[in-house]
């Protein structure tokens, strides 16, 4: 049973269409229906990799200041016609200037708090909280 | 003397007159020729269309351009190589021929190795002694100034800042855009201070200074970054000089100020116009698409004299397109 769902997690999480951000979405609310007719959301929230998205369009990340769980791959996508990068301030994540359209991930495995920003314009700031 | 008496480009003669000149945005201007005359860059010819002023046969003369983005292929500049050649032709066809050129920064728009080796390729064309560059942020993107400094090493030493002595003049290559710190403005960062301060320690006060830098090193909009966090720091080393000039980059427009004898001046791109500072309705400082035709005039370069024995440097912007 629990394989079973796992399976089916990881397929709705990587979408084979190259539009991010609706794929996703749909993604998410899949694993959320699975996970809500067959367990509770802190055991789905564990279990589960899920994907949430993060834009990053007219200078700024969108949205700036995000909580999820333990395990959740964050996209980021840039939508602007200048590149951008996103880097932790921990240095725990660095993705490599992402020119229009180009995506960067990252899976947040622990709990904590980690600030980002732009090492090309370190004016756009974000922050995701990892909570249980 | 009288032709530039109304010129907002030539600070510098008039201290009155300094107190009133703050920023300003030329958007139809081109090419800047410079002209250092016994300390003080002057400006030989008006933004706007003005035909320049033929420089003193003594003069120094040399040219900024700024801002190449090699690599930058969106619809706001679909031809940036095409903008590049241009420019270079308007600098061959300058009646006096520059001693060299400076880039000041960004010269591509990704760091990617193929934009640098092809920017050294072009930059190659200009039929002049020596190209000066200093990095851009986008030069500096993955490594820090490592890939740069592949193909633009100055001294061959592996720093990214710099100077050199010519025509009378101590010329200053920084590098303002590694020492990123979230939410704060670039800065040029202690090592980098130490070292100009010793390099500044050897020269007289009366040497006029050049002082390439890519982001302006005048806070002129702070929340889009268009400043330098650290540089009071740096003007407090060059205020002793009787006569210092800053050629910036960095926000594709020309804009300058005075302070004392520092005159501070920000070039054209040659790749796309960005919006004015803060500019209403439009929010971030990303590649402004104009009408067909009008790109040109957003572009440009810049001559420079400096013409011993005179006070003023002298600085002509010239569009591409008038």
């Amino acid at each position: 049973m629990p394989e079973r769902r796992r399976r089916k997690d990881t397929r709705v999480n990587y979408p084979s269409t190259r539009t991010a951000l609706d794929p996703l979405r749909v993604g998410a609310a899949v694993v959320l229906l699975l996970c809500a007719a067959f367990v509770p959301p802190a055991v789905c929230a564990a279990a589960a990799p899920t994907a949430t998205a993060v834009a990053i369009s007219k200078f700024a990340f969108a949205p700036k200041e995000i909580t999820v769980a333990p395990g959740t791959r964050i996209v980021w996508t840039n939508h602007d016609g200048t590149p951008h990068t996103v880097t932790s301030t921990d240095k725990s994540f660095a993705s490599k200037g992402l020119d229009t359209d180009d995506k960067f991930e990252h899976t947040f495995a622990t709990v904590g708090d980690f600030s980002y920003s732009c090492t090309l314009h370190p004016f756009m700031t974000g922050i995701v909280h990892v909570r249980k | 003397m009288s032709a530039h008496d109304h010129d907002p480009t030539r600070p510098g003669h008039n201290p009155a007159r300094r107190q009133a000149l703050n920023c300003l945005a030329a958007w139809t201007g081109a090419t800047v020729v410079w002209t250092v005359a016994g300390g003080v860059p002057r400006a030989l010819g008006a933004t706007g269309g003005a035909a320049p002023t033929a420089a003193a046969k003594n003069a120094l003369t040399f040219v900024q351009i700024s801002d190449t983005h090699i690599g930058f292929h969106k619809e706001a500049n679909p031809d940036v190589v095409g903008s590049l050649r241009r420019a270079i032709a308007d600098i061959h066809a300058l009646p006096q021929t520059p001693a060299f050129v400076v880039h000041t920064g960004d010269v591509s728009h990704l760091s990617k190795p193929e934009e640098f080796a092809q920017a050294r390729d072009l930059l190659k064309e200009i039929r002049v002694d020596r190209v000066h560059t200093i990095p851009g942020e986008h030069d500096t993107i993955d490594e820090g100034a490592t890939g740069y400094l592949k193909f633009f090493d100055h001294d061959g030493k592996g720093k990214s800042w710099y100077s050199f002595d010519q025509g009378g003049v101590h010329f200053v290559g920084l590098n303002n855009v590694l020492n990123f710190k979230m939410g704060t403005m670039a800065a040029l960062g202690d090592e980098q201070i130490g070292w100009l301060k010793g390099d500044l320690a050897s020269v007289s006060h009366s040497t006029p200074i050049v002082v390439l830098g890519h982001i302006p090193l005048w806070t002129i909009w702070e929340p889009w970054g268009w400043g330098t966090a650290d540089s009071a720091q740096a003007m407090a080393l060059l205020r002793p000089f009787g006569s210092v000039t800053v050629l910036n980059g960095h926000i594709h427009q020309v804009l300058q100020k005075v302070e004392g004898n520092i005159a501070l001046h920000t070039a054209r791109s040659l790749a796309y116009p960005l919006p004015t500072p803060g500019q209403a309705g439009i929010g971030e400082p990303g590649p402004v698409k104009v009408p067909a035709g009008e790109l040109g005039k957003m572009l440009g370069t810049r001559q420079l004299s400096v013409v011993p024995g005179q006070h003023d440097l002298a600085l002509i912007d010239k569009p591409l397109d008038a």
